[in-house]
């Protein structure tokens, strides 16, 4: 059910993946003031992005969940949150590897952005535990659904707060107007947002065909072995 | 609907007055802190960011507290098959225990506050008071939205104590950076901060944004 169209996907997403790496190290020039490590930015910004929508994604899937009562909704945002925490840690990962390189620490507090994401990680990261200490299904997609609709909100108000608290210090390659990016840099950005973003989906269905697959899988011998004892 | 969580407040708020749990242990809670932050810090007397900051973290800690027992009543006597069996509105029940959540927490400040003072504050505390108190309010009032969903979200999991302060805790960090940037001048001696009304706003769009999603999923909570 969720394997249509995984292969043409997977595809698509390993030439634009090739395709962005390219761009980004034989294209993109380098950044005038931070030179070669300002490259990681197409990898930093477009996964933080991706996995803030992720999170957001999830919380409108839990929507559907309790609006539906069909499980296979909550799977959705199970996987999706699932995948951006994935995704938060590269995101972390990356983010001090640039700060390190921009700044000279590994870890500035007075970055509103960076800030926030580890906010919003670390609440995601409560996920895992809150579901799986719920044993009974109904109830545990029910309460996973709350929780990633109060959290998808809580993503747009806890970047406003902290994004105030801070002075605004941010690497800002794309200002708030966005244009002060140059062309073949703006092109290089583009291709790795579309490619991280195609990353995600796959994998959000290969996880999801994975989960589908070993649930069939536990149906179908608990059939069989229903059917050795009668 | 409103008549209906009066009660469950009343009976909540006879059993807090009978048993004397939450409010005492949070009040005891918060002066120890306060002692912790003299001796952790090594000063005799904090102000400015400083104090704002360890007045507010001892606050939250000690409405996790008040959060973790919200329902903890029900739980262990088993009176949430009773609450739930009879035909009342979910969003009743959740008014109830965060109304009871924002009068523990006005309680707790009526004396945390001033014992801050006395501990910790070097500025004097009462100049402050006409701009602290509807921070305060504002800050009560988040809380006990987010607090009352939190505690039911955690009410069914195994590992309940765990669960509510690793959730509630990054749940209301806009609110801890909103709450100690209104205050910090305010314990700083400055009278009339310029910054205090995008605190105050983005204090209370964080009660208007956590009260209106409370109510659309708490319905989803805790029925069986």
């Amino acid at each position: 059910m969720y394997s249509k169209g995984l292969k043409p996907l997977s595809i698509a997403t390993v030439v634009l993946m090739a395709a962005s790496l390219a761009l980004v190290f034989f294209y993109a020039p380098n950044d005038a003031d931070q030179g070669f490590v300002q490259k990681i930015f197409y990898v930093h910004v477009p996964l933080a992005i991706v996995a803030l929508c992720g999170f957001v994604a999830g919380g409108i899937m839990a929507i559907g969940y309790l609006r539906s009562g069909d499980r296979a909704w909550d799977a959705r945002s199970y996987v999706a949150i699932h995948m951006s925490i994935i995704f938060g840690v590269a995101v972390l990962i990356t983010g001090a590897i640039w700060a390190k390189a921009a700044w000279g620490h590994w870890w500035v507090w007075d970055e509103p952005v960076l800030v926030s994401f580890l906010v919003v990680f670390l609440l995601y990261c409560v996920y895992y535990p809150l579901r799986f200490s719920i044993e009974d299904p109904d109830r545990q997609a029910r309460y996973s659904s709350v929780f990633a609709i109060a959290a998808g909100a809580f993503v747009p108000i806890n970047f406003a707060a902290v994004r105030m608290a801070e002075a605004f210090t941010h690497p800002r390659v794309l200002s708030q107007t966005g244009g002060s990016m140059p062309g073949d840099m703006r092109l290089t950005f583009l291709v790795s947002i579309i490619a991280v973003t195609l990353l995600f989906v796959t994998l959000w269905k290969l996880e999801l065909t994975g989960k589908h697959a070993s649930m069939q899988l536990k149906r179908l011998r608990r059939r069989l072995e229903a059917e050795a004892t009668a | 609907m409103i008549r209906t969580a009066a009660t469950i407040l009343r009976k909540d708020l006879a059993i807090e007055l009978r048993t004397k749990e939450s409010v005492p242990a949070m009040t005891l809670f918060t002066v120890t802190v306060f002692v912790l932050f003299h001796f952790g810090l090594d000063r005799d007397a904090l102000e400015g960011s400083l104090a704002s900051g360890a007045l507010w973290v001892t606050l939250l800690l000690a409405a996790v507290i008040g959060v973790s027992r919200l329902f903890a009543v029900e739980r262990e006597q088993g009176g949430i098959d009773g609450l739930l069996l009879a035909p009342v509105d979910r969003t009743a029940l959740w008014l109830a225990k965060a109304a009871a959540l924002f009068l523990y927490l006005c309680v707790l400040e009526l004396v945390a506050v001033p014992a801050f003072a006395l501990f910790l504050l070097g500025p004097d505390l009462l100049p402050a008071l006409p701009i602290l108190i509807p921070v305060l309010l504002a800050a009560n009032l988040g809380l006990a939205a987010i607090g009352a969903l939190v505690s039911a979200l955690a009410a069914e999991t195994r590992a309940h104590e765990l669960i509510v302060p690793l959730l509630l805790l990054p749940l209301v960090m806009p609110l801890l950076i909103s709450a100690a940037s209104a205050t910090e001048p305010l314990l700083r001696g400055d009278q009339s901060p310029e910054d205090l009304g995008r605190w105050l706003g983005l204090l209370s769009l964080y009660d208007v944004v956590f009260v209106l999603i409370a109510v659309a999923v708490f319905d989803f909570l805790l029925d069986d």
